[in-house]
């Protein structure tokens, strides 16, 4: 198991933003985390990741527990928060060997030269990341989450933003990434969900409203596309707003 | 913490930072010891820095907060402190590599100045000379007040994401730690109270090392302030883990 999560909760004042979650991902599989805003989805990622802590419960990711070896965790972890913040006046192979070197790799300039190749960065490595476009600028966010050939790797909203050509191209990097590796990323898009992942974890108000695969999910509406379900599933629990 | 150091020395040399305060500080240095009227090192006849250390602090009190103003409150306006975060590195050394970055500019800021003394070592008396134990002593105290005013400066960096309410907080807190606690001290009708709490200002003990004693009193004195104002920063840097 990869990631193993144990009744989290986090609760913001007297908000649980995330609410007793149980789920386990097995190594190797790309998970899609679905829900509306607000659902918990950066909340629970950003416990994952070490950030901040969960008020309650634990998790156990690349076989270390968060709440006593966070450190360890967060050296097999590759995370992309939200909206990708990055220093727009730092170079793209300054910021990368910069990367490197925060995450403890030996030999920087591999490991920098490896996240340009699978990022496709080559040609605008010598910018600095302010004059990159979105779609590049979205490929450096990616790079420094990989920098370290990471287990796992937790990508909030990495397609975001994008154009649909750079979409396609962004999933396609991390379809290829899924194959050895652990994957998390959180969307509102069935569409990417389709494309990319094996399945699904669909959150509401904190809570795990399905986990199932994704021809799993469609079995329970045949009729109704993936749309559909997400508007169902997540509309039926409106009610506690 | 070489790295955030690394990264810090080289977001100073490249935002222009670093020579605009290096600047400033040379250019008011210099006006103060060599050109205005009666006051000047040649005016005075006396072969000193007395000037450029009395007029120092004030100007530090600014040029430090202009450095550190960004150091925290920056990565939390981009949202970068997330990424920072999650590495494998510790919030300590995190927040070292960037104090010692904002030190080692402003000792570097102050290196230059040496030529001032070179200077007023071939103009003073060959039979006098210049009083360098005061000199190092000065030195001495310019660089542990900066890196007091530097620890202050991180502190306000930590409370804000906000630069400018970053460098006004920094520039009061270092204003009445150097300054405000020792006028404290020369109202008459404060008597001991007043002398007890120019104890505590960071002046009490700039004026004391500058004399060219160096008394571990305010030597333990000057790292205590540090520690206790990066302790501070901790806390609240490590405040969205409550």
């Amino acid at each position: 198991m990869s990631i193993q999560v144990n009744h989290l909760s986090k609760r913001y004042g007297s908000q649980w933003a995330v609410n007793d979650l149980s789920f386990e991902i097995p190594t190797g599989e790309i998970v899609g985390f679905l829900g509306p805003n607000g659902a918990g989805k950066s909340t629970t990622m950003k416990i994952l990741t070490g950030y901040i802590p969960a008020t309650n419960g634990d998790a156990v990711v690349c076989g270390f527990n968060l709440n006593t070896d966070s450190l360890s965790v967060r050296k097999r972890v590759g995370y992309l928060p939200e909206h990708n913040p990055l220093y727009l006046d730092m170079y793209v192979t300054e910021y990368l060997q910069f990367s490197a070197g925060m995450a403890g790799v030996s030999s920087i300039k591999t490991a920098v030269k490896k996240a340009i190749d699978l990022t496709q960065l080559s040609p605008e490595r010598n910018k600095k990341i302010g004059q990159l476009s979105k779609g590049y600028r979205q490929r450096v966010g990616l790079a420094q989450a990989l920098i370290h050939d990471p287990e796992v790797l937790i990508l909030d909203e990495p397609t975001s933003g994008l154009d649909p050509n750079q979409v396609v191209e962004m999933r396609n990097v991390i379809k290829n990434l899924g194959k050895n590796k652990t994957v998390l990323l959180s969307t509102h898009i069935m569409q990417e969900v389709e494309a990319m992942c094996s399945r699904v974890i669909l959150l509401n108000h904190g809570k795990i409203i399905a986990d199932n695969t994704l021809e799993g999910l469609k079995q329970t509406s045949p009729n109704d596309s993936l749309e559909t379900i997400f508007r169902n599933l997540t509309n039926s629990h409106v009610g506690s707003i | 913490m070489w790295v955030v150091f690394k990264k810090e020395i080289r977001s100073f040399l490249g935002s222009f930072i670093a020579y605009i305060v290096m600047g400033v500080f040379l250019v008011i240095t210099g006006i103060f010891m060599w050109l205005i009227q009666e006051n000047n090192v040649l005016d005075l006849g006396i072969a000193s820095l007395q000037v450029m250390f009395n007029i120092a602090p004030y100007i530090l009190i600014f040029l430090v907060s202009a450095i550190t103003m960004r150091s925290l409150s920056e990565e939390r306006r981009l949202g970068t402190i997330e990424i920072l975060t999650t590495r494998p590195v510790s919030d300590t050394s995190i927040l070292l590599g960037k104090y010692f970055a904002a030190v080692g500019l402003i000792i570097f800021t102050l290196l230059p100045t040496l030529f001032y003394y070179y200077s007023i070592k071939q103009l003073a008396d060959p039979l006098q000379g210049v009083d360098s134990g005061a000199t190092w002593g000065s030195y001495m105290g310019l660089v542990l007040l900066a890196a007091s005013y530097a620890s202050i400066g991180l502190f306000a960096s930590s409370l804000t994401d906000n630069q400018i309410v970053s460098l006004i907080i920094s520039m009061v807190l270092c204003f009445f730690w150097y300054g405000v606690l020792s006028l404290l001290g020369d109202i008459k009708a404060l008597e001991l109270i007043g002398k007890s709490l120019e104890w505590f200002s960071l002046d009490f003990h700039y004026q004391s090392i500058s004399r060219g004693v160096l008394d571990t009193r305010d030597i333990i004195y000057f790292l205590g302030f540090i520690a206790t104002f990066l302790g501070g920063t901790k806390l609240v840097f490590e405040s969205r883990k409550w």
